[in-house]
């Protein structure tokens, strides 16, 4: 991550206001900055994103194209993740592992049958089926990365609209795929269960959930925790190079996990709300 | 040859416009608070954000730094999702590379590098459709200024064509992908000097004059758009700071 360096004298600053509940710009040790969120804001993608949570601003654009099955799974079309990190912190090759790390944690929560429904990706069993290319691209680290790219690659899935195909099969049997005529006929992805993660750093005594770039660097430790909707917890990660204690990661998930529906549901809210301003909505996007 | 017609008889281009108009511009400055400056451009459908950082300290290695002047650094790098086909890599790639190249060239002559020696000036471009260059340099000169680095003057790019006769200003996808010859220009519209000349495929000699007239008519057009934008700005700022 992005580094910022810290006196001693702030880092003990810290810590003792968040033994208190008290962060330094006032928040409790629960509640998220004020995230903005705008889907369709690229246009020739098939579905994209913009989350901005404090000085963290993520771009996510999703493209569908027609691939071939993967030969474990036939019936399936399946997600495809990368990160690219385009701040200067990362000059050159720097940003690869931290986009690699991002990805590979996209790849684990969404590795089960429930975030979303890859049957709907299949075209014909075998032969075609749906790729999603979901391109994360990483404009501004604030801290509190992975939050924001959940959310981003979240409301892109909700915003994918991938174009409704028939395959017509002729006497020789040789198949060939037809586009709707009607370029608003498309498919929509459910994304009731798609997780979102939430990060909680530990800092002494307690834990905070969505940690500025300083917070962050006053944590020895954070526990990534992805959650649904519902509550289910589909993947966790430790990270960072303290150590936790059993206990505390219990207490964790279940922040995490109280967080994390609050933050679905707000979520869920405001994605149904934009969508219900319809196509003459006012595009805001970087302008704004 | 069957195909679109760039230039219909009535004098139309394929999106309507007219041979010597320009696409719809809106910039805003300022965009990321944590960057020394940044702007955001959008050309048509062309969006590109600029980003700046300096001058500081040279990162890397110390044995680059120029005792007499600043270190200007520029690093393009295009989303995945920018062009119609998904492309693999976002910057490393040679197009990325040359395009870095090329904005470093136009920043050096009109960044005021004497006065921060031994120091290093980072242009960060994302772009996200097509029409390129120019997008870039029109973003970078705002973010430049946004951040407050000093520089002769703006630096304002257009891109010009050549077809039936007639020179066109300001491509898009569409006229660019048709392989007429396409010439790139950017300009200090207050000299009139031109910082980075780019051409490629045939054109006759004797059309260049008018080609280039046209691109940089349209360069002067777009330097009075970033003018108004950077003023804009400048007033938001005193208001908020009561001034």
């Amino acid at each position: 991550m992005a580094s910022v360096t810290l006196s001693e004298a702030e880092k003990v600053y810290i810590v003792h206001g968040v033994q208190e509940d008290l962060r330094v710009d006032g928040r409790g040790c629960e509640d998220y900055r004020c995230v903005e969120v705008e889907t369709d804001v690229v246009s020739n993608t098939s579905g994209s994103a913009r989350v901005k949570l404090g000085h963290t601003d993520i771009l996510v654009g999703v493209k569908a194209e027609m691939g071939t099955p993967k030969l474990e799974k036939p019936n399936e079309g399946y997600l495809e993740f990368f990160v690219d990190c385009a701040t200067p912190e990362f000059e050159g090759r720097g940003g690869d592992d931290l986009g690699t790390e991002i990805a590979n944690t996209l790849y684990r929560i969404f590795n089960n049958k429930s975030s979303v429904d890859l049957k709907t990706l299949c075209i014909s069993p075998r032969e075609h089926c749906w790729v999603l290319y979901v391109d994360v691209l990483l404009l501004e680290c604030g801290g509190n990365l992975f939050d924001a790219i959940s959310i981003a690659v979240k409301a892109a899935l909700f915003n994918t609209r991938i174009p409704r195909v028939r395959v017509l099969e002729d006497e020789e049997g040789s198949k060939d795929i037809e586009l709707s005529d009607d370029p608003y006929d498309c498919i929509r992805l459910s994304v009731e269960n798609v997780p979102c993660i939430v990060t909680l750093c530990k800092i002494g005594y307690r834990h905070v959930v969505d940690a500025t770039l300083q917070e962050e660097a006053c944590s020895l430790a954070s526990l990534l925790v992805s959650v649904t909707s519902k509550g289910v917890v589909t993947c966790m990660r430790k990270v960072g190079k303290g150590s936790l204690d059993p206990e505390s990661i219990f207490e964790m998930m279940e922040t995490g996990k109280r967080v994390g529906k609050v933050l679905h549901a707000s979520l869920q809210s405001v994605v149904h709300k934009e969508e219900s301003l319809g196509p003459k909505r006012q595009k805001v996007g970087f302008l704004g | 040859m069957a195909g679109l017609e760039l230039l219909s008889d009535q004098g139309y281009r394929v999106d309507g416009r007219r041979a010597g108009e320009l696409r719809k511009i809106q910039a805003r400055m300022g965009v990321f608070a944590q960057a020394d400056g940044s702007a955001y451009i959008e050309q048509g459908n062309t969006k590109a954000l600029a980003v700046v950082y300096g001058p500081h300290e040279i990162r890397g290695s110390r044995a680059r730094a120029l005792p007499d002047r600043a270190l200007v650094n520029c690093q393009y790098s295009s989303a995945t999702f920018s062009t119609g086909e998904r492309k693999r890599r976002p910057h490393g790639d040679r197009k990325s590379c040359e395009m870095g190249l090329q904005l470093r060239q136009t920043f050096e002559a009109a960044i005021l590098t004497q006065l921060h020696p031994r120091s290093q000036i980072d242009i960060y471009v994302l772009q996200a459709d097509g029409g390129t260059y120019a997008a870039c340099v029109n973003a970078a000169t705002l973010a430049v200024l946004d951040a407050g680095i000093p520089m002769r003057d703006f630096v304002c790019a257009c891109s010009a064509g050549f077809v039936d006769g007639t020179a066109l200003a300001d491509l898009s996808h569409v006229e660019e992908a048709a392989g007429g010859p396409q010439l790139a220009l950017a300009l200090l519209p207050a000299s009139g000097q031109i910082a980075l000349l780019e051409m490629d495929a045939r054109l006759h000699e004797d059309h260049l004059e008018r080609v280039l007239e046209a691109a940089a008519q349209a360069a002067r057009d777009v330097h009075t758009l970033l003018d108004r934008v950077v003023r804009q700005h400048v007033r938001e700022a005193s208001i908020l700071l009561g001034d």
